[in-house]
This record gives structure tokens, sequence and C-alpha cells, in this order.
């Protein structure tokens, strides 16, 4: 790790808790418990006002997924040559039990034949890019409980 | 909104071909496709009493005004994503059902440069870090929908790969596609993964193309020289909360019908017909799953019954139920502007029985039309003789 590393920003601010114990921030509706994410100020579903913020579990299930083979376009942002990376949705109970949301997230794997509907899926954290002041921007991922051998 | 039929008919019909078009701008191809609307109606431009058109990247479509004529006529811009030809459609079936005027046209044309849609987050109420990340592709909505359908529903890649043959095969034998070589299905499931399950080839492409149509009162139908199509129906929908849409950070985890399928009943429910009833489909296939996905949503069949439906040739020309004869969007690429028009173009021809090598068999006499797109709406017709 390098001390650039060491002061790692994230992509945006209020979609994950940083740096310590970092979490999802989601909301919930304390009117018909619709969970979201990010957090926002009103209920997409019953169209309350009375929401609050709520950090998300760090482990859940793969909704579905597929494997982003080609650069994007920007504003898609990296360094370095592509390379593919995963993209998912993964069930999340929101930590307080209240709610649950599928949060769509990069994957850490991108070999299809260890990608599969259903699998436990693990929090993370990885880099997207160095920012003009050369810290690491990272952003949220979640990770398949079991990888390949190594 | 939805409700009467058969007051309004299409009279006249435009086409600009769909591809690439060098040199060219998009504003030019609607020019032509309107001045071809206009002949096959045996109109001047000075009879349009009202215009709904627009393109998602190439201007606006009331500049065309200053090619084809400064009327003074009342010209509606439609900007409205991937709804924009069906919108426009829409407002122009209005304009002559409220009595208003006799004769309106809609027109649809684009132009986008070659590669993915690179959409702007901030402009779909996103954050910038949605794209910087990698997430706003809409490549990546269609596999991960279809990924999540197969797992449900039991269908096969060699489906997916099925669909795209059928698409280049009647692209084929449409003069005005894009992609008009066929391709094996064994080619077609060995090209590079774009998006896993889907395939180079089982992906539309963003291109460019114009259509324009010429709509009058159903009770002059007689009045012009092509043999009249009534459109019974036109809806347009959007999303409700639940549905799983495109450019979406997250989900409910309870589904809900998607606004294909409550534009789909509304327009059947317009029309007073059923799926049953239908002769010729046109889904939108922005890639070889979503024509599968929306067979069931549009109601022509249950979920996971396309399997054998496509598997056994029911969707192919000759088949019980043919569906995007003229190659859909994979065949022709996706203008967005242009692309729902496109099928409602295809369904006038097909219902005249002027569909040359393509035409569906037996003189079809109800059509269907389904557009759907970014960020979670949909258009449906239903045409009949």
């Amino acid at each position: 790790m390098t001390a650039a590393d060491l002061v790692a920003v994230p992509v945006a601010q209020g979609l994950f808790s940083w740096p310590d114990e970092p979490r999802l921030i989601g909301s919930i509706c304390t009117a018909c418990g619709t969970a979201t994410f990010p957090s926002q100020p009103s209920c997409p579903r019953c169209t309350g006002t009375a929401v609050r913020p709520v950090p998300l579990a760090t482990t859940g299930r793969l909704w579905t997924w597929t494997v982003q083979a080609f650069e994007p376009k920007p504003p898609y942002r990296a360094d370095g040559p592509f390379e593919p990376y995963g993209v998912g949705y993964v069930e999340l109970a929101t930590q307080d039990g209240s709610g649950a949301v599928l949060v769509e997230s990069r994957l850490t794997e991108a070999d299809p034949s260890q990608l599969k509907i259903g699998a436990t899926m693990t929090l993370t954290f990885v880099p997207v890019y160095r920012d003009d002041a050369g810290r690491q921007v990272v952003t949220f991922a979640f990770a398949p409980e079991q990888t390949r051998p190594q | 909104m939805d409700e009467g039929s058969a007051r309004v008919a299409i009279v006249g019909i435009g086409i600009h071909p769909f591809g690439r078009h060098p040199g060219m701008t998009g504003r030019a191809q609607g020019a032509f496709a309107v001045r071809q609307a206009l002949t096959d109606a045996g109109l001047g431009w000075t009879d349009v009493q009202c215009a709904f058109g627009g393109s998602v990247a190439a201007g606006g479509a009331d500049t065309l005004v200053s090619d084809l004529g400064l009327t003074g006529l009342p010209f509606v811009n439609v900007h409205n994503g991937c709804g924009t030809g069906g919108s426009a459609l829409a407002m122009a079936e209005r304009a002559i059902r409220s009595g208003d005027h006799d004769v309106a046209m809609a027109i649809g044309f684009d132009k986008h440069p070659p590669g993915a849609f690179n959409a702007d987050p901030e402009a779909s109420g996103l954050g910038h870090w949605y794209g910087e990340t990698g997430l706003m592709l809409t490549t990546q909505f269609f596999a991960m929908k279809i990924q999540r359908y197969m797992h449900e529903f039991g269908i096969s890649p060699a489906t997916l790969a099925k669909v795209a043959a059928k698409a280049y095969r009647n692209g084929a034998g449409n003069p005005h596609a894009w992609r008009r070589q066929p391709l094996s299905e064994e080619e077609i499931a060995a090209a590079p993964m774009i998006s896993h399950p889907l395939t180079k080839y089982m992906f539309c492409s963003p291109g460019e193309g114009a259509v324009a149509l010429v709509l009058a009162r159903a009770d002059h139908a007689d009045r012009y020289p092509a043999r009249p199509v009534y459109l019974k129906a036109v809806s347009f929908r959007t999303r409700r909360f639940g549905s799983f849409e495109v450019f979406s950070p997250w989900l409910a985890p309870d589904r809900a019908e998607g606004p294909t399928t409550e534009a789909a009943r509304a327009a059947f429910e317009s029309a007073g017909l059923g799926p049953a009833d239908v002769d010729v489909v046109q889904l939108q296939d922005t890639e070889s799953g979503a024509e599968i996905m929306h067979m069931a949503e549009t109601g022509f069949c249950k979920d996971g019954e396309q399997e054998l439906l496509i598997q056994s040739g029911a969707t192919e020309i000759g088949g019980a139920m043919p569906v995007n004869t003229d190659g859909g969007c994979l065949a022709n690429g996706e203008p967005i502007g242009a692309s729902g028009l496109r099928q409602v173009y295809e369904n006038v021809l097909q219902l005249r029985g002027a569909a040359g090598q393509r035409q569906v068999p037996g003189q079809p006499r109800v059509a269907f039309t389904h557009v759907y797109g970014a960020p979670g709406i949909s258009c449906c017709t239903v045409l009949t003789t």
C-alpha cells in the first residue's frame, strides 16, 4: 500500500461511510418501509418525505449479473489498460433489518464460471482512478464468498 | 386516453434507409422520409395541417420546414428518449381524432456515432459516480435482465442465437435494413461476448435513419391512393415503482409489471382486440433477449413458452406468430427517434400486402408494434386493415 492509498477517497459523498467501518448508506421510508440506495430525500413508492438514512448489510445474495467486456466511453473513468469487470444486483437487508433493497454494483469477479445467481456476496472496495491530486478514488463492489482456488 | 377506435388512418409512409450515411445529416434523412411519405399519400407538404416529430441526437424536427417549406403549420418537437417516435405518433393521432385536423404527420429521425450509447448520468438524475464507475450502460441492463429471466424461466443460450439469426435473415429481405448479411446461429453464438450472456451479434447498434407517416381521418381514407390501414390504438406508458428498468442503481425486491406490459394491455383494450387476433408483430429487440422477454410482456405468450415457440419456428415469417419481419433493431440498428416508427412502417407494408419477399402469408389483418427504452418507457400500437 502506498502513501496515496492511505488517503483513498470515495467516488462520491454519501454512497458509503468511509474510512472507518465502511457501509453502503441507503434510506428507508418510515411510512411504508421502502428501502432505496443511494439514500434519497423522498419515497418513490408512497411519495412521502419521512425517510431516514440507514446503513445496509455487508453481505447479500446475487440477484443477477453480467460482465462488462468492452471499455465504456466517458463518463467512465479508469487508469491503465481496460480489464473486463463484473456487474450485478445484490439483495441486501438494511443493517437494522427494517427493509431490503437490490443494489447495483461492480463485482470483483469477471469470470462467468465464478458467478452464480443466489451466491453470497460480500461488500468490498475497489480502485476506480487517481484524481488530479493523485489520490486513489475508490468505489464499492461485491466479491463472491468463494473464489476460485488460488 | 385510449378509448375510441378506427378514427385515424395511416395513408402515407416514407423511410430513409437505416444504417450509416456519412455526409448526410439526420435532418436530411428526415426530409427524405417526409417527401416519400407525401408521395405515397398523393399529397404535397402544403396539405399537411400539423406535424409532430423529433430526434434524440440529430436536432429539432421543426427545422425541417426550412427544407420542406415554410407553410406556417403547427409543428411540435418531441424529445422523449426511445419514446420519441411513438409519442409523436400518439400526438398526431390525437390531433386527427380530436377533429382539429384532417391530415397530420409523425416524423422520427436520428444519427448516432458508432459504439454503445454513453448517456449522461446527471441528465438522468443520477450521480456522476454512476457513469465514472462504469454502470451507465444500456447493454448491462439488457444482459442482466435476460440473465435473470433465463435463470427463472429456462430460456437457453441457443434460443438467444436463434432470435438473432432470424433478425439477420429477415433483414436480408429488407431493402432499407442496415445489416442484410445472414449469419448462422453458430457464428452468432461464437462471436465475442459483449455483456454475458449476449454476444456481439445479439445486440443492435446505434445507427441512422428516418421514418415519416401521414395520418388522416379514417372516413377520408378512400381519398388516398394506397390501401388504407387504420391506427386502432396507440398507448404510451412510463415505469411504476418496482419494475426493472435501465439505469437503476437499485431495485425494490418485489417486481412490478413494467411499462411494456401496461402499454400493451392498454393498446389491446383500446383496440378491442387481443394478442390472439394479431397476425404480425414488431417488438423492441435491442438485443436477442429483449425480443424473447417482450413476447411475454406484451401478452403473446406466457413466461418460458418462448423457448418452444422460437425453437419450433413460430416467430418466423411463415410461422404462427411472425415477429420482427423487417429484421427489427438487430438488422436495422437503432436511430432512436426513428426506431418506433420503423415498426409501424413495416406493419403498414405488411397490412397492405406490399412487403415483398418478407410478406407474411395469408393476408394479415391485424398488426402490433412495441417500443421499449430508457428510462423505462414503452409505446405500443395496434393497426388493422
